[in-house]
């Protein structure tokens, strides 16, 4: 007789459990880090303690907590799409930025002197098209030459980068930035306003909720959801029902990148106020938004809790950084550890181990 | 240790409520060439997996030299042993022929082991009489080269008990000639063979003994040089009748189908449907029977749309459809009840309803302006799941959480519901229970009187004889006769399977 440890599927998946493991995950990650902490000989309880206030524990930690939340969620919404149509999206981060570009390139030149219920619907418009062009890409690649989506879609997040760079330290260097490679700033009436007293770009918020709720929509009440889920599902029942799948990729492919165009709006607009370093404006929602998508399970409508939590997360990592004087490494080990606990964490969503006694027999 | 005899006593292997193997007791010995015969779904797959180790069964012993052993995974039956040569080879395509055969050898030198496999497997192949280019990549190579690469693989691991499963079924009669010289070869060595077929002129030519499975059990075992393909058939099909279904005569209506020399190639681009011709009517029930991979796949796939038709058309009441999109083929009318119910049928992640509504999700009601119209799609599925028997607590459950029968019941519903006038049924029962198949089978009957036309593709002739007006058989692409169905015997039809009668074109019906 010989004790084994056997891995199971399990094939009915509670939401209890799945918040428990979430719970689980996220204090395996904290006691994780702690030991990071230790390691830097400062205390892992005044380090936690600092983060928890930095992010959900203060009124400052909050507003800031939702201001990191609004892009996940209009990634997360496009994402999740995307992903239920088995659509392997990693690049928002160039979609966000080529949203920029398009919100950017509205704002300096037909901004000036345009009232601003003008100019920032078309600010989103504009958007939304650019980030729905540069997601477009991908898609006729994968459906006319069958090239991975995947590799495709993060190396366009590289061609964006080079691509903002160009137009920063080009063609649309600013003439009032004193040299830095940043456009001049958004007229007045071009940029989104805050909340008093924080960075919440309050439209950009309600357009990400809109977002999600709109994708929860689009999934399950419209027949291009019913398409997208047949086919992510099981592309030869697909084929066999007759679905286009060049349409379908497409569409997909539209609603993902626009999404993600939307959230470059709400950063050039509502933040930053003027198109800058690529890496500044993008800042890896584009990736974060990706686990935020696989923690909400691929529901849009837990999309509005996983980024929040996500939101605070980077803002904890930030605040351990400034009140703690750790280096900045230290807040990427920090969200790492996060992440990695989380990841482990969805292994236990869909298995689990359990411990068995074989005897040997035939 | 040298295999003298090798022996499976009372083995037995269930797969839920199916009984694959049921106390099988077989033996083999060194020297001995022994085939195994039967339909597919007869269980001869599954026992060769028990002794590879690959499955374990329920209850019974693997004996080598008179001794119990046990296998447990592949790797075990090799150290004793046993190899196999799978009908889909485990090759690394990218990989060059040495590289290949390193990969399953226990004792690679760590210095230049390039060189000396290289030298081995020059030896081996110079021993068997035949050649093989050790620096080729597998994807140069054709089928009957790759199955050589599997075949010295095994041998090298020290095999002295070789599994062929299936192993003439992709090889050129050319090649199979090249086969059996290798195995004579390997019996002359004192190697122990057994060979998995259901090709009756294959067994009378390369064996010794003959050992015939159906429904998981040992229907008869004979001497070779005793028997004769005809006994052979008789007993690979049998004779018994566990099913019970009323089929009237009815009087066919005028031509609802026809195909005019119709060519079709396979996933390997090779010729699969040679120049097929035939019409099918109202109110007729047109059986082809075959053994798998004969062509019935795409010929089926041709005709719904799901595959490319290189030569010929295929005319339905006179309209000409070939090579329209699958969805333009199933709204002419033409339904397809497929034969990989769980790859092609359902998906599986999506519930029930959503599922019945699969091949009419974007018509009214089912959906308005983009808009899926759920209280529609939950009534409808519920009138489906009730009147089909579908057993399941609600519509919204996963079809995942289905079995085989009541997910078979579910397409079945889809498909005949509404309004198509001609049905293709691929392997409708395959794996199912008595009773699902007796309902399947009583569902397609009634539609056929109802007025449609169904073209039933099985490779049960149990199946094919109780539905069947008319009868066709399939090999190699083409038919090997038209008949009545009550104007020809199982027997004649399993030589006709077997690719050993034909019936000249003059005489079919």
């Amino acid at each position: 007789m010989k004790y084994i440890f056997r891995v199971e599927r399990i094939t009915k998946s509670s939401n209890s459990r799945t918040f428990l493991i979430l719970i689980l995950s996220v204090f395996g990650g904290l006691l994780l880090s702690s030991l990071v902490f230790l390691f830097k000989g400062i205390s892992p309880f005044l380090s936690l303690q600092k983060i928890m206030v930095g992010s959900f524990g203060s009124l400052y930690g909050i507003k800031e907590t939702i201001t990191k939340a609004i892009p996940l969620l209009l990634i997360g919404g496009g994402l999740s799409i995307a992903f239920h149509g088995k659509f392997w999206n990693i690049g928002a981060e160039g979609q966000i930025l080529f949203g920029a570009i398009g919100a950017t390139w509205v704002a300096l030149y037909l901004g000036p002197g345009m009232e601003s219920y003008i100019i920032i619907p078309l600010l989103f418009l504009s958007g939304f098209i650019f980030g729905a062009i540069y997601g477009i890409i991908p898609a006729l690649l994968k459906t006319r030459f069958r090239i991975n989506e995947t590799i495709i879609t993060l190396m366009l997040n590289y061609i964006a980068a080079e691509f903002v760079q160009f137009l920063v330290f080009g063609p649309w260097k600013g003439k009032t930035q004193y040299g830095f490679p940043y456009t001049d700033n958004f007229p007045q009436s071009a940029t989104l306003p805050l909340i008093p007293g924080s960075r919440i770009h309050y439209i950009s918020l309600l357009v990400g909720i809109f977002i999600t709720l709109l994708a929860w929509f689009i999934l399950n009440k419209t027949k291009f959801g019913y398409e997208v889920k047949v086919m992510g599902e099981n592309p030869d029942a697909g084929k066999y029902a007759g679905i286009n799948f060049t349409k379908t990729t497409i569409w997909i492919m539209v609603l993902s990148g626009g999404f993600a165009g939307l959230a470059g709006v709400g950063e050039v607009a509502g933040i930053h106020h003027h198109l800058s370093y690529p890496a500044s404006i993008s800042s890896g929602y584009g990736f974060t938004a990706i686990i935020v998508t696989w923690l909400a399970r691929l529901n849009p409508i837990y999309i509005i809790f996983s980024s929040l939590f996500f939101g605070g997360i980077l803002v904890g990592g930030d605040a351990i950084q400034t009140s703690l004087a750790l280096p900045a490494a230290t807040v990427n080990v920090f969200n790492g550890l996060i992440l990695f606990s989380l990841i482990i964490g969805g292994f236990f969503q869909d298995y689990k181990i359990r411990l068995h006694h074989e005897t040997r027999k035939l | 240790m040298t295999i003298q005899k090798l022996e499976l006593d009372h083995i037995t292997k269930r797969f839920s409520n199916i009984t694959a193997n049921q106390d099988i007791s077989i033996e083999i010995n060194a020297g001995e060439i022994v085939a195994l015969l039967g339909e597919n779904g007869a269980g001869k797959t599954t026992l060769m997996n028990v002794l590879f180790g690959i499955v374990r069964p329920e209850s019974g012993l693997i004996l080598i030299n008179n001794k119990p052993v046990t296998i447990t995974n592949p790797s075990i039956a090799s150290q004793y042993g046993i190899g196999m040569i799978h009908q889909h080879f485990m090759l690394i395509q990218t990989h060059t022929v040495v590289e290949n055969i390193a990969l399953g050898m226990q004792n690679v030198p760590f210095f230049l082991p390039e060189k000396k496999v290289k030298k081995k497997i020059v030896s081996f192949t110079n021993q068997y009489g035949f050649s093989l280019n050790p620096d080729a990549k597998i994807w140069q190579l054709s089928a009957g080269e790759q199955q050589r690469v599997e075949i010295v693989k095994v041998l090298m691991q020290g095999a002295q008990v070789l599994i062929l499963d299936e192993p003439t079924s992709v090889l050129t009669p050319g090649e199979v000639k090249d086969l059996f010289h290798i195995i004579r070869k390997m019996k002359q060595e004192g190697k122990a063979i057994i060979f998995i077929t259901h090709k009756l002129d294959e067994i009378m030519e390369i064996s010794d003994r003959v050992i015939v499975l159906r429904r998981g059990k040992v229907v008869g075992e004979k001497k070779t040089n005793q028997t004769n393909v005809k006994e052979l058939a008789t007993m690979m099909v049998g004779k018994d009748i566990l099913y019970q279904v009323k089929k009237d005569k009815v009087q066919s209506g005028k031509t609802l189908l026809e195909a005019k020399s119709v060519y079709i190639r396979d996933d390997r681009m090779l010729s699969s449907v040679n120049n097929l011709s035939f019409s099918i009517k109202e109110r007729e029930i047109f059986g082809i029977a075959g053994v798998s991979g004969n062509g019935q796949r795409e010929l089926i796939e041709g005709i719904s749309g799901l595959r490319k038709i290189e030569k010929g058309t295929i005319f339905l009441e006179k309209v000409n459809i070939t090579n329209q999109s699958a969805k333009h083929i199933y709204e002419m009318g033409i339904s397809h009840i497929p034969e990989e119910r769980i790859r092609y049928g359902v998906v599986s992640n999506l519930p029930i309803s959503d599922n019945i509504v699969l091949k009419e999700y974007d018509k009214k009601p089912f959906s308005k302006k983009g808009l899926m119209n759920q209280t529609a799609i939950d009534c409808f599925s519920k009138k489906i799941v009730s009147e089909f028997n579908v057993f399941t607590p609600s519509v919204r459950s996963l079809a995942k959480n289905l079995s085989g029968g009541n997910i078979q019941k579910l397409i079945l519903g889809r498909e005949i519901t509404g309004s198509s006038k001609f049905i293709i049924a691929s392997h409708p029962t395959y794996g199912l229970d008595i009773s699902s198949t007796q309902y399947i089978w009583e569902q397609l009957i009634q539609k056929r009187n109802e007025g449609s036309s169904i073209l039933l593709v099985s490779e049960d002739l149990e199946e094919i004889f109780t539905l069947s007006d008319r009868i066709a058989v399939m090999y190699e692409g083409r038919f090997m006769g038209v008949v009545a169905f009550d104007s020809i015997s199982k027997e004649d039809i399993g030589l006709m399977m077997a690719g050993s009668k034909q019936i000249p074109i003059e005489c079919w019906s």
